[in-house]
């Protein structure tokens, strides 16, 4: 064998991704499969053959993403141990959150939403001075603060989830039914999609940005929940009571994270090229490239639009059963057909007449407002079948 | 035609036509429109078809192009794309290559097979399918990766038009073509369906509807209406359909938990009659059409009531016999008066002001018009059972006189056995003039000083102030004094009236309540004192309620409505398949970049000339750094 060869045969051997992979992924896995295991040993019995089919699916995919990103494997430790820690807890029922000191001041649903909410305010506020010191550490811990905020989101959900069944057998359901939970579902979506591209772009100078829209998300969660009550857990109405909710809401979420983040990214773009008009040396020019910015904008509007077409279709879907059709023209449908125009046009212009740069950054912030707009501002203007989160 | 721009043109159109439709409210009544816009925007607005855009001809207009234009591009694009799918490009020249940005060019002393050998070993280790092409003095290997993203282009705009096609077959365009050809025609008025004429039926041929139907349980209904433009259509079912039971579930706080309907199916084709329960979110797919479990309502409960006379006449209250959506005639102090009933609802589950409790349940209530003979009606809303309100307890009549209002309520008080009995013989005792005239002399208002003549004047006076009062309340005492005092002493004469009046009413109060058997020999408690007030300012808006009388429920025997909503819609068999080319394209295109490699060896003076370059359309800064990669990938292979 000649040396060609040989180093042929080494780059091979390198290249596999089963002798890539370090001792905690194989870790990792094998705690995965144990733990869908003894769901499925467990629960097989009161779950039919979709239910069966979607528990092994996302375990296989949990082990999938947390392989190619490996900080999912720790967010997904944590929030199984505190959200097993914190279910445990209640022993004698809903008023233990009041008594038991750990579901009072950490793991109720409750608390774990408010240190989620704290938590991403501090991250907002420490990307910012990693920003404008230029402060690597800084930077680390604002990261290390969103990572902590959305895992106490996630708890939150988790244990919400639980408390709801604690409330009544019948009225248990997954906390994606209302205004309140979906702004929690929403702020740890785009946190993740973020935090994704961080590592990714090996860039933490957009934080900042992107978590402004998330303290944003916060600051009307907290006014929702103490000003309106909007904590409460309530029963679901007839038409809720779907299995379409757990998979329409989620990814209309990744499609609404998702569109946020690409706002946020070209309001990063607008000011980049200000500074770079200016010949700058500030702040700014320590915001990533402009083809960068482009880039990752581009790529969260490719993805929030393929997992909005996923979410409308699977709600014409769900209309067809529970309003006797697919499409009704209802004013929540049609603005999400609005929202799918404006970015099916903007990814057209980009892809197919090659725009590019700040009308395109523009655009995207633009877009955010329309989102807005079908997201909230149907519920709070116009009355029509989607009335569940009213204001 | 398949221009981007007119495609782009297209797009935008279809948003602000969207927009349009979700600010103005669609498919209400017209009345409401006439009411809001007038009759000149009102009739505007109708020709540009605003009450129903997403079926008015220029919104089908933008569809029809948008679909035209999709249809255009697939034509003209996807040979190409398909072509590129699977063309490795063999016949690319060496300059090209070398233009390309991701370039790079070795010399070599390996000889040419381990070369060749290599790059047909590093090209699938990267994910690249490989063709291999040899010509005079060169070898050519072009790799290509994601040619499915090509694909995922004709996939997305093929649904496209799959769904559009689709969407129009289930909208009403047809329905509209068979009206501006004068076959069809919406009936209008409020009659039974087989009463309804030919112009307004559509027979069980017809290819798509959605129409809605209310069945009483135990009967059985085997056409639906469709709402259009101001009025209704009638479409035929091949099958009757009948609602056997009709269930509404609660959860432990009062919000309804689930809505059921028990329908039967009877058609001749079948062998015996289908039976199956529908409920919110599992329909029943038959024959193509699918019936869902749409709303509920009344179904013709038989109601009983008490009218209490609210003005002068009998004391005894007459029982009433009628049935939810019937109109009853009746005779009220010698003028006409029809009572048409709407609605009557088992509960009434509102949020409570107890933090306690989330709910609270106010009982059955009956909603109701009363139309007098001129044609004018104002509605009510009757509760059955008492409500609390700050303690104590008060039958409730709501009323407005039109469905743009909020109910104003009356409170009457109940008496110590919860009954409205000390209320009506308080009211009739202020329209008893001999009993008025009896407790006028005996309680002596004005004192010893008056001349008895002029205290019988004054009694008198008191005594129509009374009737006032009952006719039109404290306001129009108030405005009669006003009218005929002179201005100077307007001030003491009316606290003057205003005080017997009240003196006089309180009498009439200790009356009442000695006739019931109550001993006042040490005057009232304060549940009377505060039923005095309640009653007397229940009796001052009497003036203002617009009904005769005061319907009592009594008693009633409830039967629902299932509200079905039946739809046939075959157009889906175009969306569905369409929706999962949609995500399927969407992803393709997006998560599968065609990205392509080549090879281009050729044998120089002393071994082997090696170049390679990477092209890709899309995501160009991912692609950089995967081919910098492979790049040196072969940098370390071939020169380590």
């Amino acid at each position: 064998m000649n040396s060609t060869q040989t180093a042929l045969q080494f780059e091979l051997d390198q290249q596999s991704f089963w002798k890539s992979l370090s001792l905690f992924d194989w870790v990792w896995g094998f705690i995965v499969l144990l733990g869908t295991g003894y769901a499925y040993a467990t629960y097989a019995p009161l779950m039919d053959a979709y239910e069966k089919g979607i528990l092994i699916s996302a375990g296989a995919s949990l082990v999938a993403l947390g392989w190619h990103w490996k900080e999912i494997r720790g967010l997904s430790l944590a929030v199984f141990l505190l959200s097993i820690f914190g279910i445990s807890r209640y022993v004698n029922g809903l008023a233990d959150a009041e008594v038991d000191f750990f579901l009072r001041f950490l793991v109720s649903s409750q608390s774990a939403i408010m240190w989620m909410s704290a938590l991403y305010v501090l991250a907002t506020v420490t990307y910012f001075v990693a920003l404008f010191g230029r402060s690597d550490f800084a930077g680390k811990v604002a990261s290390a603060m969103t990572w902590s905020a959305t895992t106490m989101g996630f708890v939150g959900l988790m244990v919400r989830w639980r408390e709801s069944y604690l409330i009544g057998i019948d009225v248990g359901h997954i906390p994606v039914s209302n205004l309140y939970e979906v702004f929690i579902l929403f702020s740890i979506i785009t946190a993740l999609l973020y935090l994704f591209y961080e590592r990714r772009y090996q860039t933490r100078m957009l934080g900042g940005f992107v978590l402004l829209i998330i303290s944003a998300a916060v600051a009307f969660l907290l006014w929702y929940a103490f000003d309106r009550n909007a904590a409460d857990i309530q029963p679901l109405v007839p038409a809720l009571k779907s299995y379409w909710m757990k998979i329409h809401v989620p990814a209309n979420f990744i499609g609404y994270g998702a569109f946020a983040l690409a706002a946020m990214v070209g309001t990063a773009y607008h000011i980049r090229t200000r500074a770079e008009q200016r010949n700058s040396t500030g702040v700014a020019m320590t915001l990533p490239a402009l083809d960068i910015l482009d880039d990752l904008m581009y790529k969260s509007i490719a993805l929030g639009f393929a997992f909005f077409t996923l979410a409308t279709i699977l709600g014409a879907l769900w209309a067809a059963e529970a309003w006797g059709g697919y499409w009704s023209w209802d004013p929540k449908e049609t603005w999400a057909l609005i929202v799918w125009l404006n970015y099916a046009a903007w990814l057209h212009m980009r892809l197919t007449k090659g725009w590019r740069g700040t009308p395109m950054a523009t655009w995207a912030i633009v877009g955010l407002f329309v989102t807005l707009f079908a997201f909230l501002g149907v519920n709070m203007f116009l009355s029509g079948l989607h009335s569940y989160g009213e204001l | 035609m398949g221009s981007m721009n007119l495609a782009i043109t297209l797009l935008v159109a279809l948003s602000i036509a969207a927009i349009i439709g979700t600010v103005l409210q669609q498919n209400q009544p017209y009345t409401d429109y006439i009411i809001k816009f007038g009759p000149f925007w009102f009739e505007v607005f109708k020709q540009i078809g605003l009450y129903d855009v997403y079926s008015s001809g220029w919104f089908l207009f933008i569809l029809f192009f948008l679909v035209l234009s999709t249809s255009t591009c697939i034509y003209r694009n996807a040979p190409n794309m398909l072509r590129e799918m699977r063309e490795y490009r063999q016949n690319i020249q060496l300059k090209t290559l070398s233009n390309y940005s991701n370039s790079y060019s070795w010399e070599l002393k390996q000889p040419m097979g381990d070369v060749q050998h290599v790059v047909q070993k590093i090209f699938p280790l990267n994910g690249y399918s490989a063709r291999l092409k040899e010509e005079n003095g060169y070898t050519l290997i072009a790799g290509m990766k994601g040619g499915a993203s090509r694909l995922g282009y004709v996939l997305t705009h093929l649904a496209i038009v799959f769904i559009c096609i689709g969407g129009l077959i289930d909208g009403n365009a047809i329905l509209k073509a068979q009206q501006m050809l004068g076959q069809l025609s919406p009936e209008t008025r409020n009659i039974p369906a087989n009463e309804v004429p030919a112009i307004s039926r559509l027979d069980a041929s017809n290819l798509s509807f959605r129409g809605s139907v209310s069945i009483p349980e135990g009967s059985s209904s085997d056409v639906t209406f469709i709402n259009y433009k101001d009025g209704y259509l009638v479409q035929e079912l091949p099958f009757s359909v009948k609602v056997k039971d009709f269930r509404i579930e609660h959860y432990a706080s009062g919000q309804p938990k689930s809505f059921e309907s028990d329908l039967v199916i009877t058609d001749s084709r079948l062998e015996k009659p289908l039976e199956q329960t529908i409920s919110v979110n599992h329909p029943l797919i038959y024959d193509g059409y699918s019936i869902y479990q749409a709303s509920f309502s009344d179904g013709g409960s038989d109601l009983e009531l008490l009218a209490w006379p609210l003005v002068g006449g009998s004391k005894q209250p007459r029982k009433i016999e009628t049935k939810v959506g019937d109109d009853l005639p009746m005779n009220l102090y010698k003028q006409p008066w029809v009572l048409e009933t709407s609605n009557f609802r088992l509960f009434n589950i509102n949020p409570s002001k107890d933090p306690t409790k989330k709910f609270e349940n106010a009982g059955p209530s009956v909603q109701f018009k009363m139309r007098n003979k001129t044609g004018e009606a104002k509605e009510y809303l009757n509760y059955m059972v008492p409500v609390d309100r700050e303690g104590a307890l008060y039958y409730l009549s709501g009323v407005r006189s039109s469905p743009a209002e909020e109910f104003r309520y009356l409170y009457v008080p109940v008496d110590e056995a919860s009954s409205i009995n000390r209320f009506m013989a308080y009211l009739q005792a202020l329209s008893d003039e001999p009993l008025l005239r009896e407790i006028a002399s005996r309680e002596n208002f004005t004192g010893a000083q008056m001349l008895s003549k002029d205290a019988a004047q004054f009694n008198e006076a008191m005594i129509r102030l009374t009737g006032l009062f009952v006719e039109s309340g404290m306001d129009g005492v108030i405005e009669q004094l006003e009218k005929n005092v002179p201005l100077d002493k307007r001030k003491d004469v009316k606290e003057l009236y205003v005080r017997v009046l009240q003196q006089m009413l309180g009498a009439v109060y200790i009356d009442v309540l000695t006739k019931e058997g109550v001993d006042v020999s040490l005057g009232v408690d304060e549940k009377k004192a505060a039923f005095f007030d309640a009653a007397s300012a229940a009796i001052g808006s009497i003036g203002r309620y617009g009904s005769p009388v005061y319907l009592q429920l009594s008693s009633f025997v409830h039967h629902q409505a299932s509200g079905l909503q039946i739809a046939k819609a075959p157009g889906k068999n175009l969306v569905y398949p369409g929706c999962a080319m949609l995500i399927l394209g969407v992803f393709l295109m997006f998560y599968a970049p065609q990205q392509r490699l080549w090879a281009w060896l050729e044998s120089s003076d002393d071994g082997v000339k090696f170049v390679l370059a990477g092209h890709a359309i899309r995501n160009k800064i991912d692609f950089e750094k995967q081919y910098n990669q492979i790049q040196a990938q072969f940098n370390r292979v071939l020169t380590g």
